[in-house]
This record gives C-alpha cells, sequence and structure tokens, in this order.
C-alpha cells in the first residue's frame, strides 16, 4: 500500500512535468504500441511461417515421386525409395504403447495427490519429485536408458531366446512411459482436485469408503479431463525426440516384435537429416510435416476436450 | 458386500495406489544416484578447464559448457521482448478475437516437435547461409521459448488488481507511462519465473540444435559458427564407442542437470516469495 | 418424557489445535425435529459434522468426549457403518451430476457395491421420492439428470437420497440458506412432516427459522451449548441471558 501511494505521488509529480513535453510522450506511446503489434504479428507468422516452409520444402519430393510413395514399405534414400509406413506405424505404436502402459501411474500419483487425509509431507515429496522429473532433459533420459535399462532388457532378452540386443521398441517405450508420466499426472492431478468437495463429502456421508468415493464420484467426474490430459501427453511423446532415438535401435523396417530395433519419424529425422540432401532432405521434410500435423490434431483434440470437461 | 469386505478393497486400494505411486518417482533416483556415481569421478578440474580433444587425449566439456551459456542467454534476449510485449498485447485487447487467436497460437507453437523447430529454423537460416551456428541454434530455443514467457506474463498481468492498473490512467498517465512505470515493475516476478522456467527447458534441449548449432568440438565465442552445447556433447558422447568419452558424458550430465535444477529451484522461490 | 436416540457427552473439540466446542452435552430426542441454533461461526457445523464423524475426512480436527447413537458408541464401530445409519442434508443441495434421479437416490446402495434386484430399487427410488414429495414431479423423468431439478428440488433429491438408507436419524446444516423463500417453506413443511419417521437434527441461524420447526432447540454460541429445552420454553422464557439477547436479534 505505500508503494502504491508513493507511485501515486510519483506519477503525479510526473504528469505536471510531462505536459512540458507531450509530444515526447505520444511517440513512446506510438512506439511501445507499434511494439506490441509487431510482436504478436510475429508470433502468429511463427506458425503460418512454420507450415509455408515445411510444405515448400517438401514440394521437391512431391512433385518427384508423390505423396503415395511415402506410404511405401522400404525406405532407401541410394535408390530414391521414400516409403515410411514403418516409421509412420512405429511411431503412432510407441506413443499409444507409452500412453497405456503410463495410465495407472499417472492415476495412482493423481489420486495420491489429492487425498486430504494424506500425509502433507509426502505429498509435497511426491510433488516435487513429479516436477524433478518432468525437468529432466531428454538426452539425460536417454543416456540413462542405455546405460541401464538397455542392459536390464538385455537379459530379458536372453532370459526369453530373443537376441539380446538391448535397445529396439521395449526399452523406448518403457522410457518414454517414463517421460511422460509426470506429465499426465499432472493434468490428472488437477482435474481431480476440481472435483467439488460436496460430492466426495456426500459420498462420504451416505458411508462410503475412500475406495468407493474414488471408484465411483470422483473418477467418473473427472473423466473427461483425465481424459483429456492423456491425449495431451500423447501429442507431447509423438515429438519426443532424444531418449527414443538414443534406445530404439535405428533400424528403417516394419518392428517385428516388441523387442525389434525400428524407427519412428522423430528418431529418423534426427539420424538422418544432416547427411540428407536433395530427394532424400525433402522426403525427411515432409514426414517432419505429417508428424507435425498429427501432433497438432492430437493436441487440439486434447485441448479442446480439457475445456469442455471444464464446462 | 459386509463392511469387512469393503474395508479390506479399499486398504488393499490404497496399498497399491501407495506402491505404484513410489514405483512412478523410483527412476528419478535411480538416475539421480546412477548419474552421481558414474559422474562423480569425471567432475574434476580438467572437466570444466579443458575443451573436448581427440579420444587419447585427456579432455574436458570447457567448450560446451560456454556453448550452452552462449546460445542460452542468447535465446532468452531474442525471446523475452516479444513474449512479454505479446503478452502485453494479449492481455491490452483481450476482449478481442484476435487474442484469443494469439492465444490458440501460443498453444500450437508448445505443441511443435522441437525436432521440427530445428528443421524449420535450418531451412530459414542454416541452409540460405550455407552453415551451421550458434544464433540460428538461439532463434530454434527462442520460439520454444515463446509459448512458457507469453503464457505467463499474460497470467501475472491479470493478477495485477484492477485498481492499481487503472490508477496511472486515471491521473492522465499515457499508455505508455503506465505501462513501464506501473505494469511492468509490478509483473517482473511472474514473467520473470516464466523466462526461469523457459531457461531450464532449453538448456537441456538437444533436437533442435542438430541442425542448427550443430555442435563444435573447438572452443568458439562467434555466434555465427556451430557451437556446442552440453545436451549436444552428451548425445555425441554416449553414443560413441569410447568408454573415456562416456565418462565426461556423465560429467556433462551433472553439471546439465545442476543447471536445470537450479533454474527450477530459483523460479520457484521466486514465486513463493512473490505470494508473500 | 421423550426417549432420547443420540446423547452427547462432554464434547471437546480441537481443530488444528484451535478449541472450537467447549463441554457441550446435549440429548437429542427421538423421532422430534431439534434445531442447534446460533450465531454464524459458533461450532454448529462442526458439532454437526462431529456426530457422523465427518471431520474425520480432514486429520486436523480433534475430538474428546463420548457420543452415544442408542445407547452405542459411535467410536466402537466403523465411521462408514455409522454414517450409514446416520444421513446428512448440505447447505447447497450436491446431487451427484453424473447420475441420474434415480441413481442418485440409490446411491448409498450402490456406491457400497449392495446388489439390489430391479423391484427392490425401483421401491426404494419411489418410497423416498414419495416421502419428499418429489413423486409426482419427477416421475416421467427418472432417468434424466439430478442437475436439472430446481434449487429446491435438488434439496429435495438430496433428502430423498439421505432417507433411502432409513438411517436414524437426519443431519441437515443450514439447507435452506442457498434457496428462496417458497422451496425453504416447502422444505420446512417437509421436515415437520418427516420427523414422525426420522430424528431431524437441523442447524441453522436464521431465527425465525428455528421458531417455525423445531421442538427442541439447544442454543450454541462461541462454541458453547448455553441453553437447551424445549422450543415454546425457549422463545417465551429463555433461561440464559445470552439465549435471550440472541432471540431478539441483539447480534446475528
Amino acid at each position: 500500500m505505500e508503494n502504491l501511494k508513493a507511485l501515486i505521488q510519483r506519477q503525479s509529480g510526473n504528469i505536471i512535468y510531462r505536459f512540458a513535453s507531450i509530444k515526447k510522450l505520444l511517440n513512446f506511446d506510438k512506439i511501445l504500441k507499434i511494439s506490441l503489434f509487431i510482436s504478436a504479428a510475429l508470433v502468429l507468422g511463427i506458425v503460418l511461417g512454420f507450415v509455408v516452409t515445411l510444405c515448400v520444402a517438401s514440394f521437391d519430393f512431391l512433385k518427384s515421386l508423390g505423396f503415395s510413395s511415402l506410404l511405401k514399405d522400404t525406405w532407401n534414400p541410394l535408390t530414391d525409395e521414400f516409403g515410411a509406413s514403418p516409421f509412420i506405424f512405429t511411431t503412432i505404436l510407441v506413443s499409444s504403447l507409452s500412453l497405456l502402459l503410463s495410465i495407472p501411474f499417472s492415476l495412482s500419483i493423481a489420486i495420491s495427490l489429492s487425498d486430504k487425509k494424506g500425509n502433507k509431507l509426502l505429498q509435497s515429496f511426491l510433488n516435487t519429485s513429479l516436477d524433478l522429473m518432468a525437468a529432466v532433459p531428454s538426452v539425460i533420459y536417454g543416456f540413462w536408458a542405455l546405460f541401464t535399462l538397455s542392459p536390464l532388457v538385455r537379459l530379458l532378452q536372453t532370459k526369453l531366446g530373443f537376441a539380446p540386443m538391448g535397445v529396439g521398441l521395449f526399452t523406448a517405450v518403457i522410457v518414454l512411459t517414463i517421460m511422460i508420466i509426470p506429465f499426465s499426472a499432472g493434468i490428472s492431478r488437477e482435474v481431480i482436485k476440481l472435483v467439488p468437495q460436496e460430492l466426495e463429502e456426500a459420498g462420504y456421508s451416505l458411508g462410503a469408503t475412500r475406495y468407493e468415493v474414488i471408484r465411483s464420484i470422483i473418477l467418473p467426474q473427472a473423466k473427461s479431463g483425465i481424459i483429456a490430459g492423456f491425449i495431451l501427453s500423447m501429442g507431447r511423446s509423438l515429438g519426443e525426440t532424444m531418449a527414443v532415438t538414443m534406445v530404439i535401435g535405428n533400424f528403417n523396417a516394419f518392428p517385428k516384435n516388441i523387442f525389434s530395433p525400428a524407427n519412428t519419424i522423430s528418431s529418423l529425422i534426427a539420424n538422418q537429416f544432416n547427411e540428407a540432401s536433395g530427394l532424400h532432405q525433402s522426403a525427411l521434410i515432409f514426414l517432419g510435416l505429417i508428424l507435425l500435423v498429427i501432433t497438432l490434431l492430437v493436441n487440439l483434440a486434447g485441448a479442446f476436450i480439457l475445456k469442455g470437461s471444464r464446462r | 458386500m459386509s463392511i469387512k469386505t469393503r474395508k479390506k478393497k479399499d486398504k488393499i486400494f490404497t496399498l497399491l495406489v501407495m506402491f505404484l505411486s513410489i514405483l512412478t518417482i523410483l527412476p528419478l533416483f535411480l538416475i539421480l544416484l546412477y548419474l552421481i556415481k558414474a559422474g562423480f569421478s569425471a567432475l574434476n578440474l580438467d572437466l570444466i578447464t579443458k575443451v573436448s580433444r581427440p579420444i587419447g587425449e585427456r579432455g574436458g566439456a570447457l567448450n560446451s559448457i560456454i556453448g550452452t551459456l552462449i546460445i542460452s542467454l542468447l535465446a532468452t534476449l531474442i525471446a523475452t521482448p516479444i513474449s512479454v510485449f505479446t503478452g502485453l498485447f494479449i492481455f491490452e485487447y483481450r476482449k478481442k478475437v484476435v487474442s484469443k487467436i494469439l492465444n490458440i497460437t501460443v498453444r500450437l507453437i508448445s505443441g511443435i516437435p522441437s525436432i521440427i523447430i530445428g528443421i524449420v529454423v535450418y531451412l530459414w537460416m542454416v541452409k540460405p547461409l550455407g552453415k551451421y551456428s550458434a544464433l540460428s541454434g538461439s532463434v530454434a530455443l527462442a520460439i520454444m521459448m515463446i509459448p512458457n514467457t507469453v503464457t505467463s506474463t499474460v497470467e501475472t498481468l491479470e493478477m495485477i488488481p484492477i485498481g492499481l492498473r487503472e490508477a496511472s490512467l486515471a491521473l492522465g498517465a499515457s499508455f505508455a507511462k503506465n505501462i513501464t512505470k506501473v505494469i511492468l515493475p509490478l509483473s517482473i516476478p511472474g514473467i520473470l519465473t516464466g523466462v526461469l522456467i523457459g531457461l531450464g527447458r532449453i538448456a537441456g534441449e538437444t533436437a533442435p540444435l542438430l541442425f542448427t548449432a550443430f555442435g563444435n568440438p573447438f572452443l568458439n565465442l562467434n555466434i555465427m559458427k556451430p557451437m556446442d552445447t552440453l545436451p549436444l556433447l552428451i548425445y555425441n558422447y554416449a553414443l560413441s564407442p569410447f568408454e573415456e568419452w562416456h565418462k565426461i558424458a556423465w560429467g556433462a550430465s551433472l553439471i546439465l542437470i545442476f543447471i536445470v535444477l537450479i533454474l527450477n529451484v530459483l523460479a520457484k522461490w521466486i514465486v513463493s516469495k512473490w505470494n508473500r | 418424557m421423550e426417549s432420547i436416540i443420540l446423547t452427547i457427552k462432554y464434547l471437546n473439540v480441537y481443530y488444528d489445535n484451535h478449541q472450537i466446542l467447549f463441554n457441550v452435552n446435549l440429548d437429542v430426542p427421538e423421532k422430534k425435529i431439534t434445531t442447534i441454533m446460533g450465531p454464524s461461526g459458533c461450532g454448529k457445523s462442526t458439532l454437526l459434522r462431529t456426530i457422523n464423524r465427518m471431520h474425520e475426512i480432514t486429520n486436523m480436527a480433534r475430538t474428546e468426549g463420548e457420543i452415544l447413537l442408542k445407547g452405542k458408541d459411535i467410536y466402537t464401530m466403523h465411521p462408514e457403518e455409522l454414517r450409514s445409519r446416520i444421513g446428512m442434508v448440505f447447505q447447497s443441495p450436491n446431487p451427484f451430476p453424473h447420475m441420474s434421479i434415480y441413481e442418485n437416490v440409490i446411491a448409498g446402495y450402490t456406491l457400497k457395491g449392495i446388489r439390489l434386484s430391479k423391484v427392490d430399487k425401483d421401491e426404494i427410488v419411489e418410497r423416498s421420492l414419495r416421502s419428499v414429495g418429489l413423486w409426482e414431479e419427477v416421475k416421467n423423468k427418472l432417468f434424466k439428470r439430478g442437475t436439472f431439478l430446481s434449487g429446491g428440488q435438488q434439496q429435495r433429491l438430496c433428502i430423498a437420497r439421505a432417507l433411502a438408507m432409513r438411517p436414524d436419524i437426519i443431519l441437515l446444516d443450514e439447507p435452506t440458506s442457498s434457496l428462496d423463500p417458497a422451496a425453504t417453506q416447502k422444505i420446512e413443511e417437509l421436515l415437520m412432516k418427516l420427523k414422525d419417521e426420522v430424528t431431524i437434527l437441523l442447524v441453522t441461524h436464521n431465527i425465525a427459522q428455528a421458531s417455525r420447526v423445531s421442538d427442541y432447540i439447544a442454543f450454541l454460541f462461541l462454541g458453547e451449548l448455553v441453553e437447551f429445552g424445549p422450543s415454546t420454553k425457549i422463545f417465551t422464557t429463555p433461561e440464559n441471558p445470552k439465549t435471550e439477547e440472541f432471540i431478539s436479534g441483539k447480534f446475528g
């Protein structure tokens, strides 16, 4: 409050002084307003620019080989074959599997964090841990997975009679699951918190146990928000590059089983873009455009449902 | 169902939830422990004083550390004014459609896969100029920072009480003076939080730099030339077959995680102090 | 002499180390309307919630003393069992939005996984809705969401939901404070009819309402039970000067 008084006093003093130089004032005003406009235009321009740039750069590929060639199975830049269906398939497969795997964990954390009877210390510990997990850079997840997870996967593969490669779909799905849990748990936690307390109380007052209240009241109420959270986290995982690239095995074919090495769109681009030129580069860029479109659609769907759930 | 059975179900559920929750955060501690174990031995003076050297010679990560600092700071310098002004715009014209469109746009940008941002900035800056550069890397990272900073700017502005907002306007001050003398000073903590969170995010980014800053085994301070960062170093060294380089990568990972942690803690601290 | 259904003995309640109720002693008569009356924020809701152990939902409340339901210490049973025998209606109507009217009424059973035949369920729903006077109004839209009803109807739905369990007591925490006068009147009339079936314990800060519906009044002030007695006595010849001051509107 003191600050405000001093501020207003200073302002009044300023006004009187400024009457003498109104012209200066007007210019500053204009400059600021123009800056605002330019910045906003820039931001709008970024998205448009992205789409346009990617379209233009894909043009070469589309003109020479056509869209349908992308849907073939074989990717061999040396022979101008750019069949990318293995990568589109793997991208969606890896993201979907990670999403499914993350559901029980995300829900559990969200439920633990919304327990009003819960140990407050434990809850803030979980919260902080979740935030930290979200902050760990992707490349470190990949590094760790490469040196810790893949030896374990190799053991598993030997036991089950598979080739002990350590890298492949399985490892990639596991590390991706670990990475998206903080995100979907965060959204679930917020959505569950939004369930009105009166509803919970009504449930308890009828004599329900906590499990019954969660199962029959809280989760059904929060259902659409939780689903939106999962869709959004899938949107996040579609674009995840580094950790996946490091453990997926860089193999350009359809995965034969859960342990096969493979490539997602982003890991393919990460591996090949710098050495690519001409048609090869154009094909990769077009794939990138496809990835962008899929990701944006998934994110839009998730955001739309989330908004709807908040009514 | 008897009350005993129901209570049992409740108990089992509680235990299951607790178990899964702990399992969820277990990887964090596994990673931290492994990093400390593997990276601790690499944490020597060499790491931060020497630059990368070919295998066989004792090298360090100095060029990557400096690169991370330069590229991140440059990205912040580029992103912050644009984001703050855009945030001001959105707030000032919040009743108009254009602000809603901007909000959606910002949301869209935050959903763009980071590797795609790398491709586009490559096409905008690297291909035409014919070379990789730290500047192009900063531009890519700046684009990634914009959504965070815009959102926190708008949220901060919305939290300023209407009375304070209009006070100086009522006294006849201009739009610009109101902004610079009243609104911005009040918003600094909130905006700063957004910047710090964005910084924490981009300091650890690798994908957008793969085709822009590209990396550089030598110490380079010229932003028009390729530059190395800690994440790039970790990526390249981790995938190499050399034990020596793996060690350096672990050390670099420790430093990187430390930087990211500090930024996050700082952001949280500002938020808590600001909430008074 | 009235038969006593609920006995509260030397009840002290602390919330977060802050004492809210001081040595409350109260005998609630069976099948009557007992109103806990007093100015806002003096512990009335706390007292109510202690009776069905709802204060345990968060872990910041602590109680001392004894509460006996039909002679049995409420702490010797599972809270879920206790709450099945005591119904509660809240200040703002809170029907479950994702359930139909039918499902709301029967929620006390379905939440707990109690399997009932369709015939039994129909019977319970009709009986409960009839006793709150909603049956004729909603019998053709039983499967619509409860949230489409008016505020007063929603509150009656919540009462029906509580009644479906055939509780011994119903606790009502300022049930009409969010309703318009017409709806309020309907509910007051309903309560006076219901007391023949179930004991009613009502909390209100509205003196006029207390005088209209109550058989017995407990005046609670700053966490202490200042006076208890038949309604007519409290309103004509109160014993405690504070009670008199409150009734004559000296403080609200």
